[in-house]
């Protein structure tokens, strides 16, 4: 007791040494930090005001941040002479759809993982967990074969179904399952409940943060995905926002304007998760690391 | 008087009431039966849109198949024709600039700027937490978005970078930055720094969170400067975090699709061009539908051996881990 109280004392003054008192240092330490955020904010921040200008004065110099008089034509070419209000729509019922199928499938399977023993079950999330390095352009080619055969090209199902099934998910899934305490099932047992009232009434109630973590991991994959869409979309009714809004540049490629305003509001429904689930949404980002 | 279902079929008699039958083998093997249930529609759905054509990829990279004809069989002239083809080659090079880009440049960014907010260089919890806050801002936007946004912060004659260059050195230093074939490589490689930073600072202030403070100051007690404690405790005790973030961002690179193709279209003269474009090209525009499976496959042997030497290189295949 007595050593580690006089070891602390004694070196507090050597200690201290190091500890950076130099107020210099920690101006410029923050200085060039501000820089940073305002580098990583400029862009947005150009987005949000030059939706809000015309044409002609997006490239105006310098920048008006504030445009003087806030044009809103952008807006209203946006919902009445696009297809916008559809795409929105479109996109949200695609993530809405398969946040709810992934939830659904890799919950049950990542519960009975973490849960039950049964024949083959590491063997089978092995499989599950080493399809996880395979980047998933390597299925593109058979996967599009397949969607013409069934005739899902331009149906919410093509974007719905096929990346449902997700490793990552199934993996989380059982990770927060395994947290559960074991006894909460058996006592259940007892009392005569059924395998599937104990999935329904103790897992999923006491999963809850890990749905809201998976089901913000699951939306966002589907709101920013890309590739998949630009093949098996070509009906202009049936686009999802990031498939039009590089369309939206017209034929000369400059009605900035018009694809800011529909980026702006593309950004919104994410923007919006980030406040209102702010941990979720962190440790959703974080899962991967801290996880694996 | 027994009810007949109280009699099992091997004659043996039961108190009313005891399930028979369907019943007494669920009863009993009820446990057993229901993972499978549970695991089944996921596996379903795994088999048919992953496993399934994981595998007929990999036949049809052995073949020649022209849009909807006949797969032949052709053996390994699609991966011959692969080491020879120009464009390919190209594109693995652009796509390993754009990897080396995030190892050489955005990782060690994104390190340094770990470490100095969580030192005492910021001394104020409020501005710890602003600065993580502020991370995330770039990654609302999708790659779609940031690659639009981009587009029109890079425009030669009036995007916001050549306006300040111009302002500030004049006509000549305007950059053609999606229109110069030796400048669009670094042009991606800084919306990936822009978009990417970020979230692997983050990866690396949770790291850095989880060493015991004691190791440090007890290091600095013992004399060791701010570099030996940094080089010394720090990055050791940060290998699993580092490797994590490095073998993402290979993987990030290698799969990088959007933004090339959203900015500069994979030119001029395919200097930007990634290979996943180059796989999109060659089956969605050409339909070359063999020729493209082999290019998937090649890009999985790339990103599989380099996860390999990654995790041999952080030392994860030895005892002590």
């Amino acid at each position: 007791m007595t050593t580690s109280v006089q070891a602390t004392t004694a070196s507090a003054p050597r200690f201290s040494a190091i500890r950076i008192r130099n107020g210099a240092l920690v101006s410029i330490a923050n200085v060039f930090l501000l820089i940073g955020v305002l580098l990583a904010a400029i862009p947005f921040i150009y987005m949000i005001s030059a939706s809000f200008k015309p044409q002609n004065e997006i490239f105006t110099f310098p920048v008006q941040v504030i445009p003087k008089n806030p044009y809103l034509d952008n807006y209203t070419t946006l919902f009445g002479e696009t297809l916008y209000l559809r795409w929105f729509l479109n996109t949200a019922i695609v993530a809405v759809g398969r946040t709810a199928l992934s939830l659904f499938l890799c919950m049950l399977a990542g519960f009975a993982f973490a849960k039950y023993d049964f024949p083959f079950r590491r063997v089978l999330f092995v499989m599950v967990l080493a399809s996880f390095t395979l980047p998933f352009e390597v299925v593109l080619i058979p996967l599009y074969t397949m969607m013409v055969r069934l005739g899902w090209l331009n149906t919410y199902w093509v974007l719905i179904v096929p990346f449902a099934a997700s490793a990552f998910g199934i993996f989380l899934a059982r990770q927060y399952a395994l947290a559960l305490p074991t006894e909460l099932m058996e006592a259940a047992r007892i009392d005569g409940s059924s395998e599937l009232g104990i999935f329904f009434r103790i897992a999923l109630p006491n999963l809850r943060p890990a749905l809201a973590v998976m089901g913000i991991i699951f939306f966002q994959a589907s709101w920013n995905d890309f590739l998949w869409p630009l093949i098996v979309l070509n009906d202009s009714t049936m686009y999802v926002i990031n498939l039009a809004l590089p369309t939206l540049r017209g034929p000369y490629n400059d009605q900035y304007g018009l694809v800011l305003g529909g980026a702006v509001i593309a950004v919104i429904p994410i923007i919006i998760i980030f406040f209102a689930m702010q941990r979720y949404f962190i440790e959703g980002i974080m899962a991967g690391a801290l996880k694996g | 008087m027994a009810l007949s279902s109280d009699v099992s079929p091997t004659g043996r008699r039961y108190a009313p009431g005891t399930p028979t039958g369907f019943r007494l083998w669920w009863h009993r093997h009820r446990l057993t039966v229901i993972p499978y249930l549970y695991i089944a529609p996921f596996f379903i759905l795994f088999a048919i849109f992953l496993a399934w054509p994981v595998v007929r990829s990999f036949y049809l990279s052995f073949h020649k198949q022209q849009g909807i004809s006949t797969p032949s069989f052709i053996g390994l002239d699609n991966y011959i024709n692969l080491l020879a083809d120009p464009r390919f080659k190209q594109s693995l090079l652009n796509t390993t600039v754009y990897a080396l880009g995030s190892l050489l440049l955005q990782i060690p960014l994104a390190f340094i700027l770990a470490v100095v907010v969580n030192s005492k260089l910021v001394p104020w919890a409020n501005a710890k937490s602003f600065y993580r806050l502020s991370y995330f801002v770039p990654l609302l936007t999708s790659a779609v978005i940031a690659s639009l946004m981009f587009s029109i912060l890079y425009d030669y004659n009036s995007g916001l970078i050549n306006s300040y260059l111009m302002r500030a050195f004049g006509e000549e230093a305007k950059v053609g930055w999606v229109r110069n074939a030796s400048v669009v490589k670094f042009s991606i490689i800084l919306l990936l720094i822009w978009r990417f930073t970020g979230i692997n600072s983050l990866y690396f202030v949770a790291g850095l969170q989880n060493i015991p403070k004691e190791l440090e100051e007890a290091a600095a007690i013992d004399g060791a400067n701010w570099w030996q404690v940094l080089f010394g405790i720090t990055i050791p005790l940060m290998r699993p975090v580092i490797l994590f973030v490095t073998v993402t961002a290979i993987n990030g690179s290698y799969q990088i699709f959007a933004e090339p193709y959203l900015l500069t279209g994979g030119g001029p003269r395919d200097q930007s061009l990634s290979i996943v474009q180059y796989l999109y090209n060659t089956g969605f525009s050409y339909f070359n539908l063999g020729y493209a499976s082999a290019i998937g496959y090649t890009l999985v042997t790339i990103i599989v051996i380099l996860a390999i030497l990654n995790l041999r290189f952080f030392g994860a295949f030895r005892e002590d881990q």
